[in-house]
C-alpha cells in the first residue's frame, strides 16, 4: 500500500470518528428533512389508496399565508423573538453566578447542586405537560401567591415611579418585568448551570494559585481567569439557551405549529411556520455567535 | 500544588519571620465582619433560590399525602390533616409502576450510553481533525439542533415504517422491513447521533475537546500512542466531568419524554405514557368517575413517582463522576 500523507492519514481519522454521525444523518435524518421542506411548498393531504401523504406543489402560499392571512402569526413571532432577547442574557449571567456559586466549598454543596439540577427534570418531557394542565396545584399556587397580598416588585415599581416623576417609566417596568419572571429564569438556567460548573471544575487549580499569589482580588480572578476560561462554554450555552427558548413546548407560537400539524392536520402549513420559525432562530444564532466567538478563548 | 500546601508553606517560621502575625486592629476585624455579611448573603440567597426551585415539588408531595377530603378542604394549604398513603397505592396500580419502572429504565440507560458515546467520538472529531467538508457537516449538526424535531418527526415515522437501506431489505425479504413498535428505531437513532438532543451534546463535545490544551495529545503522539489509545487514555479522563453530564442530560430527558417514545415505541409501556394515562386508568379501577381533583391528585403523585428515580440516578451520578473524577483529572 502505498504510505498516505500525514495530513490525508488525519483527514481519514476525522470522517472515521464523524461516521456514526454521517451514518445517522443520511439514513434518518435526511429524508424527513426534504420531505418536510417540500411539504412546507405543497398542500397536504392524507392519502386514502397507500399509507403516505399525498403532495400538491403550491408554491409559496403557505409562507404568504403565515405572514399576511394568519392573525395570530406575525404577533407570536415577535413576542418570542422578545421573550428571547431579553431572557437569554439573563439565563446566562445567572447560570454563571449560579456556577460560581455551587463551585465554592460549603457545607451541604452536594445537596444544593442536586436542586439546581432539579429545574431540567422538572421542565422536560411530560412533567412540563401535566405541570400545566394540573388545575390542583395551579390552585394551590395561586392560594400560596396571594396569601402574603405585598408584592416587592409593584411597590418598588410604585415607589421610583412617584420619585422618578414619570421619567424613564419603560426602564422601571423593564427591570421589574424581569424580576418578576425571575422564577422562569432560574427554572430555565437548570442545564447552563450544569454546563458552567463543569467547566469551572476543569480550570486548573494552580492558575488560581497563581493569581493569589500575585494579589488578585476576587473580583479581577473572576474577570481575568474564570469566564475567559469557561467562555467556550457560554457560547454553548448562548446557544442552547436560544433554542430551547424558541422550542420549549409551552412557547406559544410552537403550540401553534404542533397542533396545526397534529389536530387540525394542516401538515404543509405547520412545516412552513416551522421552517420559518428555524430560519429566524438560525440567523439570531449566527449573528450572535459571530459577535460572542470573538471574545471566545481557545488552547488552540 | 494544592492551596493547603502553599498555605503551609506560607506559615513556616521563615515565612513568618519578616510578617509577624497581624495583630486585630480596626481595620481588620472591618474586613472580617464584611467577609461574613457576604458570606450571609450569599447563604441567604442560596436558600431562596433553592426554596423558589422545590417549591413546585413541595406543593405536589403534600397533595401526595392528602386523603382526598382534604383536597376539597380551603383551611388546608400545605400540611394533611389526615394523612394517607393511598394515593401511591393508587398511582403504583394505575401507572403499572414496576414493569414500566424496568422498561424505562432499560431504555433509557441504553439510549443514554449509546448517545453518550457516539456523541463523544463525533465531537472529538469534529474537535481536532482536519478534513474536507468539515464545515458543511458541522452545519448540518446545527441544523440538527435548530429544526424542532416535531417538524419532521412524522415523516420520520414512516421512514421506519417502511424502512430499507438502498433497497437491500426489499431484496431480501421481498419488502421494506417494518420498525414501529420495536426498540430499533430508538436505539438506532441514539447510537447514529441523531436522537433526542444528540446535536447538543456532540456541540457540548467539541467545544469541551477545543478547550484541551493539543499539547497533551502532541506529547502522547511523539511517546507513540495511537489515535484510538491517546483518545482513551489521555482525552478521555479530562472529558469525564462533560460525558457524565451528558448521559445525565440523556438519561433524564429520555426518562421523561412521551412524545418520541410514543412516536417510535408505541405500546412499550413507559413510565411517561403511563402518567399520562392516569387519569383514563383511575376511571377503569373506580366504579364512577373520579373527581378531577383527585385526578389531578393522582397523577400528582404519579410525577413524584416518576422523579424520584431520576432524583436518585442524579444524586448518585454527581458524587460518584463529576467531582471525584474532576479531582483525579489530568492537570497540565
Amino acid at each position: 500500500m502505498k504510505k498516505l500523507r500525514l495530513h490525508t492519514k488525519r483527514a481519514i481519522t476525522g470522517y472515521l470518528f464523524i461516521l456514526p454521525f454521517l451514518i445517522g444523518f443520511l439514513l434518518f435524518i435526511l429524508s424527513p428533512l426534504i420531505t418536510s421542506v417540500r411539504m412546507a411548498f405543497s398542500d397536504v393531504s392524507i392519502s386514502t389508496t397507500e399509507a403516505g401523504f399525498v403532495l400538491k406543489d403550491v408554491g409559496f402560499d403557505n409562507f404568504i399565508r403565515a405572514f399576511t392571512i394568519d392573525p395570530d402569526f406575525n404577533r407570536l413571532l415577535t413576542e418570542s423573538c422578545k421573550d428571547m432577547l431579553v431572557n437569554v442574557p439573563c439565563i446566562i449571567i445567572f447560570s454563571l453566578i449560579a456556577a460560581v456559586l455551587l463551585n465554592r466549598r460549603f457545607p451541604g454543596r452536594g445537596f444544593v447542586r442536586a436542586i439546581f439540577f432539579l429545574p431540567v427534570i422538572l421542565n422536560s418531557g411530560i412533567v412540563l405537560g401535566l405541570e400545566k394542565s394540573n388545575a390542583l396545584l395551579a390552585g394551590i399556587e395561586v392560594l400560596q401567591s396571594n396569601a402574603a397580598d405585598v408584592s416587592i416588585t409593584t411597590t418598588m415599581e410604585n415607589l421610583l415611579l412617584g420619585a422618578l416623576g414619570g421619567v424613564g417609566e419603560e426602564i422601571v417596568s423593564f427591570v421589574s418585568d424581569v424580576v418578576n419572571n425571575f422564577y422562569d429564569i432560574v427554572t430555565a438556567s437548570g442545564i447552563q448551570t450544569v454546563i458552567f460548573l463543569s467547566a469551572l471544575q476543569t480550570i486548573n487549580t494552580s492558575v488560581y494559585e497563581a493569581a493569589d499569589i500575585e494579589g488578585c482580588s476576587a473580583w479581577e480572578k473572576l474577570w481575568k481567569i474564570t469566564i475567559p476560561m469557561v467562555s467556550p462554554m457560554i457560547l454553548v450555552n448562548w446557544i442552547y439557551t436560544i433554542i430551547d427558548r424558541f422550542l420549549r413546548s409551552d412557547n406559544a407560537l410552537m403550540e401553534k405549529i404542533l397542533t396545526a400539524a397534529s389536530a387540525s392536520m394542516q401538515y404543509g402549513y405547520s412545516s412552513a411556520m416551522a421552517w420559518i420559525y428555524s430560519i429566524i432562530m438560525l440567523l439570531f444564532i449566527g449573528l450572535s455567535s459571530l459577535i460572542i466567538s470573538k471574545v471566545v478563548y481557545y488552547y488552540d | 500544588m494544592t492551596k493547603k500546601s502553599v498555605k503551609l508553606r506560607l506559615n513556616q517560621p521563615k515565612f513568618r519571620a519578616n510578617n509577624p502575625k497581624p495583630r486585630l486592629t480596626k481595620e481588620r476585624l472591618k474586613n472580617i465582619v464584611l467577609k461574613g455579611m457576604g458570606e450571609l448573603v450569599i447563604l441567604i440567597l442560596m436558600f431562596g433560590l433553592c426554596f423558589m426551585i422545590l417549591q413546585p415539588l413541595i406543593n405536589k408531595l403534600s397533595v401526595s399525602f392528602m386523603a382526598e377530603k382534604d383536597l376539597y378542604d380551603s383551611t388546608i394549604v400545605a400540611l394533611p390533616k389526615n394523612f394517607t398513603l393511598d394515593n401511591y397505592k393508587m398511582a403504583l396500580r394505575a401507572m403499572d409502576y414496576f414493569k414500566s419502572f424496568i422498561n424505562t429504565f432499560i431504555i433509557a440507560v441504553s439510549v443514554a450510553i449509546l448517545q453518550v458515546v457516539s456523541c463523544l467520538l463525533v465531537g472529538y472529531g469534529f474537535a481536532r481533525f482536519e478534513f474536507p467538508l468539515k464545515k458543511f457537516w458541522f452545519a448540518m449538526v446545527i441544523l440538527m439542533i435548530v429544526i424542532p424535531q416535531q417538524t419532521y418527526s412524522s415523516a420520520l415515522q414512516l421512514n421506519f415504517r417502511y424502512f430499507d437501506i438502498f433497497g437491500i431489505f426489499t431484496a431480501i425479504f421481498g419488502e421494506p422491513l417494518n420498525l414501529t413498535g420495536t426498540v430499533a428505531p430508538i436505539l438506532l437513532l441514539a447510537g447514529s447521533c441523531t436522537g433526542l438532543k444528540c446535536g447538543l451534546y456532540i456541540y457540548l463535545f467539541r467545544q469541551y475537546f477545543r478547550n484541551i490544551p493539543k499539547d497533551i495529545e502532541e506529547a502522547a503522539y511523539v511517546d507513540g500512542c495511537g489515535t484510538i489509545r491517546t483518545l482513551f487514555s489521555i482525552m478521555l479522563p479530562d472529558a469525564m466531568p462533560i460525558a457524565s453530564s451528558c448521559f445525565l442530560f440523556s438519561f433524564v430527558w429520555q426518562w421523561t419524554d412521551n412524545y418520541f417514545s410514543t412516536l417510535l415505541l408505541k405500546s412499550a409501556n413507559l413510565l411517561p405514557a403511563q402518567l399520562a394515562a392516569v387519569g383514563t386508568r383511575l376511571q377503569s379501577f373506580l366504579d364512577t368517575r373520579p373527581a378531577l381533583t383527585y385526578t389531578n391528585c393522582i397523577s400528582a403523585t404519579g410525577t413524584i413517582l416518576l422523579l424520584v428515580p431520576v432524583i436518585i440516578v442524579y444524586l448518585i451520578a454527581q458524587k460518584r463522576f463529576v467531582e471525584s473524577l474532576s479531582a483525579s483529572a489530568i492537570k497540565m
